[in-house]
């Protein structure tokens, strides 16, 4: 199975300006001052080798939309951020014209967690199959909604591909094309809902838009059993702690700090952050995952958790 | 965890020691609540002196932003002071260095909270 990141931003998209690639060229001509290439590979090998990411990359603009590839002409993917436009044109391109299933999770309907489904290529292929898993009963009235006059051109049912909507139960375990599903309930404006996917002894937890509250030892606990020895978890690290829990208490979203906690508690392999907060720029989500690392050898008592942080185009083997 | 108390000046000291987490960190709230009423009583200003404070989670953590938001309903004030090098990273890391008045040492907050002990808000 790959992980594969499309979308990782928060709340609304980004892009990078001008002024901001200007910047990275101006690092990395610094960075190689002095220096002269004879190739272009020994240009590559520079840029891959020695420059720090925020330089010669970029974590991305999309909002939320994650893919697990299990191969073959089933897809599944979490979320209908703005990064399903470039995932569906990733299903047209691969299937080249064979139809195929894609399997949707959504976490919740706000916004940037939908607004790229009118933009996914395989919905308006007839013969395509797009099966939108939710636990919201709103869920096809949301997504009706945004395709509704005036907000946009087109409307839901002129989608050509065969469009279904399945409710899913929190907690309870489905089987789903090659993956067993276990949604669980989160602390959200409006609810939001947590993915447990297993396949082939391998787990990936999807969870994004979640606030955990420190008070309440049993929810701890609760999550930490939905994260349960999970090979990688996706996690909402949207903001610093001292953000999530004062001014930004109720806002419906976590930190990079509780993410090592439950991960640990939880014995988690790989904690993934995710869901950028949109006013940070490359440099700060370095430095915030930098010290994400950190934060984890510090606290470290158990085995070792990998921490990193999603970027759009990311792959995660497994 | 075990919470013991001094008074300097305008300064009610209290010394925290051990682990702060989940596990107990409803009992350091209970006791320093008790404090709080004397620090509100007396017009003490709440020196929390982390020297002997070994590891704080995001709970623990949390104690000290309920305890901020207590003192300010009063217009009281609480600083932390000697942070040992875990605890002062951990503080760095979660941004409440940014939420709380950090001082390297209790002579120094002492100092701070005697001359301005009331109403100075960071």
């Amino acid at each position: 199975m790959i992980v594969r990141f499309w979308g990782t931003r928060g709340s609304i998209p980004v892009a990078l300006t001008s002024v901001d690639i200007r910047d990275k060229i101006v690092q990395a001509l610094m960075k190689a001052s002095g220096r002269t290439f004879a190739t272009t590979e020994e240009a590559y090998a520079f840029a891959r080798d020695e420059l720090s990411f925020s330089v010669k990359a970029t974590f991305g603009g999309h909002s939320s939309c994650v893919e697990l590839d299990l191969g073959g002409d089933e897809y599944y993917v979490c979320d209908m951020g703005s990064g399903a436009r470039p995932f569906g044109s990733h299903v047209l391109a691969r299937q080249q014209g064979r139809p195929a299933t894609v399997n949707v999770f959504i976490s919740h309907v706000h916004w940037d967690h939908i607004m790229g489904f009118p933009f996914l290529g395989p919905a308006y292929v007839p013969g395509m199959k797009i099966r939108i898993h939710g636990c919201h009963d709103i869920l096809e009235h949301a997504f009706r909604l945004q395709q509704s006059p005036p907000c946009f051109p087109v409307e839901f049912d002129f989608m050509a591909a065969d469009k279904e909507f399945v409710q899913l139960t929190p907690g309870k375990k489905y089987e789903i094309g090659g993956l067993s599903v276990t949604p669980a309930l989160q602390l959200h404006s409006g609810d939001s809902y947590g993915y447990r996917f297993e396949v082939a002894g391998k787990t990936v937890v999807y969870s994004t838009d979640s606030e955990h509250k420190l008070d309440d030892g049993s929810e701890v606990k609760r999550i930490a059993d939905f994260f349960r020895e999970a090979d990688v978890v996706v996690f909402d690290a949207m903001y610093a702690l001292a953000d999530a829990i004062s001014v930004k208490a109720d806002w419906g979203h976590s930190s990079n700090v509780v993410g090592v906690e439950l991960c640990q508690k939880a014995l988690a392999k790989h904690l993934v952050l995710f869901h950028h907060e949109p006013a940070n720029n490359d440099a700060t989500l370095e430095r915030l995952l930098v010290e994400t690392q950190r934060f984890e050898e510090l606290t470290r008592e158990g085995p070792l958790l990998k921490v990193s942080s999603a970027f759009d185009g990311l792959e995660i083997e497994l | 965890m075990a919470l013991s108390s001094t008074v300097s000046g305008n300064a009610l000291i209290l010394s925290l020691t051990g682990r702060l987490d989940q596990d107990n960190c409803d009992k350091f709230r209970e006791e320093l609540a008790v404090h709080q009423a004397t620090s509100e009583r007396d017009r003490l200003a709440v020196v929390l002196d982390l020297s002997g404070l070994e590891y704080v989670s995001s709970a623990g953590l949390r104690c000290f932003m309920l305890a901020c938001k207590q003192a300010k309903s009063y217009n009281g004030r609480i600083v932390v002071a000697a942070l040992q090098p875990m605890v002062a990273e951990i503080f760095q890391i979660s941004r409440f260095d940014m939420l709380l008045n950090v001082f390297p040492s209790v002579a120094a907050a002492v100092s701070d909270v005697t001359s301005n002990p009331f109403g100075a808000k960071k």
